[in-house]
């Protein structure tokens, strides 16, 4: 069948999981794609119920012969399972298993465990037929989507411009250190929505004064893209909400990652203030408890349990989602920092 | 065969030929013709209502045949506004392999069908025409020219209605006579033609006079007092002949030169009136009764119109009116005839087309003595009267502001006319038929136009009424493109895998099935109610075997071996909210409709209260679990009800759950559920291995070591019937993928099988695993390591 005939032939209903939130929209969505709502004139939509019969009398009417087959594309798939007792999706299995309208169900989805979240009789009667699309190209093939992503085409208007831009792209995908920013990039993601957003970055930096890419702007790109945006939420922290994330990280290697609470931190805090004897950190409790909310607020630090109202705020236990490495790669950018704090997030012993 | 050129090929432009003809109700415009002008070529198609056309189809060796009812344009199709309606042939590759040997003999090269069968979408989109083709119809009699040069033409024998091969019925036999001869472009090979014509006319010779003196006897009881009557009592004849079967009617006919119904009941009337010993006084008499001839008009299409309100379905009402048409014309030949009674008129009237009376007058007399002599006279009468009503025809459409596609049918006649004319001093055998069929051709128009005019206004009430959606019959638009019949075995198997061809008996169910219809058949023959529950887990069969059950109850019902009962069926599934099972019932066992509670009330009313004379009530609850409530009020009412002897109730529950009723059921609920209780066990794997066989009977498609791969794996799965059926049919895809020959008759093979076996039951994680790039194999390895 050629493709102009499809659209002739064939009935087609698109579904997103993402719009259509529940059967009962689904199926006012398919009465409306199939154009059976001018069949029962003003009063299109009725109950959900009313609906539902009404669908489901229209569709099993057909049989093979006679009516027009309807392909139905259900995009976000994992979305229609979890709609209630998945109706839509038994009875849409059930026409097309059984001698009604002639019906093909296509979901398309992004869960490789689709099947677990259908329902057992759902299931049954679910064909089993998947086809998975992987990016299962290698660094060569990637290395060659790059290429040709970049690359102008022939009917390009500026040829001139076109040969030169070509070579520059060339150049670039035999660059060794571009080729070590795509490789990391690979590996990290072989999605090419992420190098496209790679590309797109680096491309943002070509203006008319500097026509070509060039390596470096690859380079920055990829530092772009790997940034790390909480070490990056640590830098604009003030001096007080730095030392707290360090007494965390403290905790952390003494009680090997174990949860803390606020008065914890506090007590560790104050073990820091008292040792320096240094007034310009002595803070009230309720300001350092303020600080330690604005951690809070950032999602650096994140509850064990859901904060009910018998709990002390004090005693709540926390986790810090940091890792020492990002604090200390964020203290060593982090400007203007003092160098008794610098010392003690370097060894808790440094009073020594 | 021929090769046709289509669309795909050279562009073509359709345009309409001819001023449209609004149709007031549904805003068509209706034409009488198309062309299709071809790019590229100067050379331009003009097709015509009424021609054989080759339609666009799936195969361009072998386009769809069909004969052009209507041309119309159709402002609310989306996608093309030229919409053409067709009456199909059918070839017979198109006819399924599984019915081709009704046939019982091997078709010719040209042979096609009649396509008899109403539900087949007879609404076209116009572009699609390709060009027209010749048919001819042969008689039941004639052989089939087997080896013809000219590959255009095609040969119409049989009628087939998807049941079974028919000869043709006269009338459509008679219409293909005129059609052949009145398509413009006709050019027969003369033997065809000689054969096509010949046969009628052998016979007439023989018949004739015996027709001319029955038709005379019963012109003769017909005509003086009752003449009034007799369109509307003929017309219920001809209505219940139809209904029947189109064989009785060919027993009637007693010759070859059959006609339609209608046109015979014509001819009957005019020639009751020629030949008639009171021949000369016949003039005066017509006349005295004219008026008397506009009565039964007029009432005929009263009682016409009410038949079709009775008759609701579109086919009917089109066949209504497709009788009727020509049988008032009848009344108004008749009428005709006194005003314009032409001797010979087929020669000057033809050209001038206002008819003086004197002249007819005239005519009128001589009449009588050129008839006395030949045999032929009916076959002359006939034409002559024809040619009157192409007039009248002519004349209306003038009326109606046709005027061009007027001409056109006067530019075409003329042809005929002078081979007739020429032809008439020859013999009386051959010349009478190119004229009849060139005027019954245009009657055939106007009589198509006609019903094109008036279906129209009537199918609009037809209509669901708006408001009133609970009534409404909603329904997918049918197909456009024929659904592909099976080619190959491959794709014959696959349709017998699919679940939804039901096969004739379910095999590996037979206890089972025994205990259900033990059980239903007693409650009914006692009349009395009961519950009965199944469990099983999913595609073990519950369902279908139920559905089997009740079909066989329904047969012994109809042979009166069980009382007749009430079957309802209710899925769990298809309701948005539990409670609305109670509307479902209600509405399946009534046809009322209510809300949730107030049907609950109202099915409790009847099931609580003794009625006369009551049927039993089988209902089906599928997916019972989806009934549960935090009450539990619907289970206890599904299961309170049969337990009342008023009720006559028998509730048969599916559900995949064994301890349903353990589980979450109340004790009072359980306790009503009784213990008939049946568990449908999972398929063994030799039980799937008999399902495979059974539905794959005759067809050779499958290894035997592959069904019986396929049913092991299966079973030592889930036992699962639908995904046996699933694996089997994704087989025989990968089958057909592989093998690289079309046409060598694939056979699936373990091979096959184990791939699609894989591809169903492998993981979906492990092909992403594999997928997977550096990072994700890195932490994987870590968690690995950790575990």
């Amino acid at each position: 069948m050629e493709i102009e005939e499809v659209s002739e032939n064939v009935l087609q209903v698109h579904l997103n999981g993402l719009l259509q939130i529940n059967d009962n929209i689904a199926l006012k969505e398919i009465t409306r794609q199939l154009n059976l709502e001018n069949v029962v004139g003003d009063k299109v939509f009725g109950s959900f119920a009313e609906n539902l019969s009404f669908l489901l009398e229209a569709l099993k009417k057909g049989d093979r012969s006679s009516s027009c087959p309807v392909i139905f594309i259900l995009d976000e798939f994992d979305l229609f399972a979890h709609h209630k007792n998945q109706t839509l999706l038994y009875n849409l299995f059930d026409i097309s298993q059984s001698a009604q309208t002639p019906l093909a169900v296509i979901g398309l989805t992004c869960r490789l465990d689709i099947l677990e979240l259908l329902e057992k009789r759902v299931k049954s009667r679910f064909s089993h037929r998947q086809i998975h699309l992987m990016n299962s190209f290698g660094f060569p093939q990637y290395l060659k989507i790059f290429k040709e992503q970049l690359s102008l085409p022939a009917e390009f208007p500026d040829k001139l411009f076109t040969e030169k831009w070509n070579e520059s792209i060339q150049c670039l995908t035999e660059d060794r250190s571009v080729r070590e920013v795509l490789q990391k990039h690979f590996n990290v993601s072989k999605n090419l929505r992420s190098l496209h957003m790679l590309l797109m970055l680096a491309l943002n930096r070509v203006t008319t004064s500097h026509p070509f890419m060039t390596v470096a702007d690859m380079m920055e790109a990829h530092q772009f893209c790997s940034m790390d945006s909480k070490a990056n939420i640590v830098h604009g922290l003030s001096v007080l909400e730095i030392c707290l994330i360090i007494a965390m990280k403290h905790l952390n290697d003494i009680y090997e990652e174990e949860p803390f609470n606020f008065q914890m931190v506090y007590n560790e805090f104050q073990k820091f203030v008292q040792r320096k004897a240094h007034s310009v950190y002595n803070f009230e409790k309720p300001v350092v408890m303020k600080a330690f909310e604005h951690l809070q607020q950032l999602e650096l630090i994140r509850p064990m349990e859901r904060t009910s109202v018998n709990t002390q705020r004090e005693y709540q236990l926390m986790k810090l989602l940091l890792d020492n490495t990002q604090i200390m790669n964020a203290l060593q950018k982090y400007p203007n920092c003092p160098t008794d704090v610098r010392q003690w997030a370097t060894s808790s012993l440094s009073w020594l | 065969m021929a090769y046709y050129p289509t669309r795909l090929k050279t562009r073509q432009t359709y345009s309409w030929v001819g001023r449209p003809l609004l149709d007031q109700k549904l805003h068509y415009h209706i034409y009488k013709e198309m062309s299709v002008k071809i790019e590229g070529s100067l050379t331009e198609i003009h097709i015509q209502v009424g021609q054989f056309v080759l339609i666009e189809g799936d195969d361009d060796e072998n386009p769809y045949v069909a004969k052009l009812v209507e041309l119309f344009e159709d402002d609310s199709e989306p996608h093309s506004k030229k919409r053409a309606r067709v009456q199909w042939f059918i070839r017979f590759c198109e006819v399924p392999v599984s019915k081709r040997h009704l046939l019982g003999r091997k078709p010719a090269a040209q042979e096609i069908f009649w396509y008899d069968y109403p539900a087949c979408n007879s609404n076209i989109n116009a572009e699609t025409i390709i060009g027209h083709v010749q048919v001819v119809a042969l008689g039941p009699d004639e052989v089939l020219p087997m080896d013809l040069k000219d590959e255009k033409i095609l040969f119409v024998k049989l009628s087939w209605n998807e049941k079974a091969f028919r000869p043709l019925s006269p009338e459509l036999f008679a219409e293909f006579d005129k059609l052949q001869e009145g398509s413009p472009r006709s050019q027969k090979p003369v033997g065809v033609k000689t054969k096509s014509i010949e046969s009628p006319s052998r016979t007439t010779a023989e018949h004739a006079i015996k027709r001319i003196e029955s038709r005379h006897s019963t012109s003769k009881s017909r005509r003086t007092p009752s003449h009034p009557v007799t369109p509307r009592a003929k017309k219920k004849l001809e209505l219940n002949g139809f209904s029947r079967t189109p064989n009785t009617r060919i027993s009637q006919q007693n010759s070859g030169a059959s006609l339609d119904s209608p046109g015979r009941s014509k001819r009957k009337v005019t020639l009751s009136e020629i030949t008639s010993p009171t021949k000369r006084s016949q003039p005066d008499r017509l006349h005295t009764s004219s008026p008397a001839l506009k009565a039964p008009q007029k009432t005929g299409e009263i009682q016409s119109s009410c038949a079709k309100d009775d008759k609701k379905a579109s086919p009917d009402c089109h066949r209504i009116l497709r009788t009727r048409v020509p049988a008032l014309k009848t009344t108004e030949i008749c009428e005709e005839r006194t005003l314009t009674p032409i001797r010979g008129g087929w020669k000057s009237s033809v050209p001038s087309v206002v008819l003086k009376p004197e002249n007819i007058k005239k005519r009128e007399a001589e009449e009588p003595e050129a008839q006395d002599g030949a045999t032929t006279t009916p076959h002359r009468i006939h034409r002559k009267s024809s040619l009157l009503t192409l007039n009248r025809i002519r004349q209306q459409l003038r009326f109606l502001g046709n005027s061009k596609s007027n001409q056109e049918e006067d530019e075409f006649l003329p042809a005929a006319e002078i081979s007739d004319s020429s032809s008439e001093e020859e013999e009386t055998s051959t010349p009478p038929l190119p004229r009849r069929t060139s005027s019954r051709l245009s009657r055939n128009l106007c009589s198509s136009m006609k019903s094109s005019l008036q279906t129209p206004s009537k199918t609009p009430k037809k209509t669901p009424k708006p408001s009133t959606p609970r009534h409404a019959t909603p329904q997918i638009r049918s197909r456009n493109l024929a659904a592909q019949e099976p080619a190959s075995v491959l794709e014959e198997a696959r349709l017998r895998l699919h679940v939804s061809a039901v096969p004739e008996t379910l095999p590996c169910r037979e206890q089972e099935f025994q205990n259900i219809y033990n059980f239903v058949e007693s409650k009914l023959l006692d009349h009395t109610g009961g519950c009965m529950y199944i469990s099983g887990v999913p595609g073990t069969g519950k369902t279908a075997t139920v559905h089997e059950v009740i079909r066989c109850l329904q047969q012994a019902a109809q042979a009166n071996d069980v009382p007749s009962f009430q079957y309802i069926e209710v899925n769990g599934m298809k309701l948005t909210e539990p409670h609305q099972v109670y509307v479902q019932i209600l509405q399946k066992l009534t046809g009322q409709k209510a809300t949730a509670n107030h049907a609950a009330e109202l099915l409790a009313k009847r099931f609580l209260t003794r009625r006369s004379s009551q049927e039993t009530t089988v209902l089906l609850v599928d997916e019972l679990d989806l009934l549960w409530t935090q009450k539990q009020d619907i289970m206890y009412n599904l299961f309170d009800w049969p337990t009342h002897k008023e009720a006559q109730l028998v509730v048969l529950t599916i559900a995949n759950t064994m301890d349903l009723p353990e589980r979450i059921m109340m004790n009072r609920v359980s306790s009503r559920l009784g213990l008939t209780r049946m568990s449908f066990q999972p398929y063994t794997h030799s039980q799937l291995q008999q399902i495979l066989i059974s539905r794959l009977k005759h067809v050779k498609a499958f290894e035997d070591d592959a069904i019986q791969l396929v049913a092991r794996k299966v079973a030592a799965l889930s036992g699962d019937a639908r995904r046996c059926l699933d694996i089997c049919r994704r087989a025989t895809e990968i089958c057909e993928f592989s093998c690289q020959k079309p046409d060598s008759p694939g056979l699936v093979t373990v091979a096959h099988l184990l791939q699609a076996v894989d591809e169903m039951f492998s993981s979906s994680y492990i092909t992403a695993i594999k997928q997977k790039n550096l990072i994700f194999d890195f932490s994987l390895g870590w968690w690995y390591s950790h575990l």
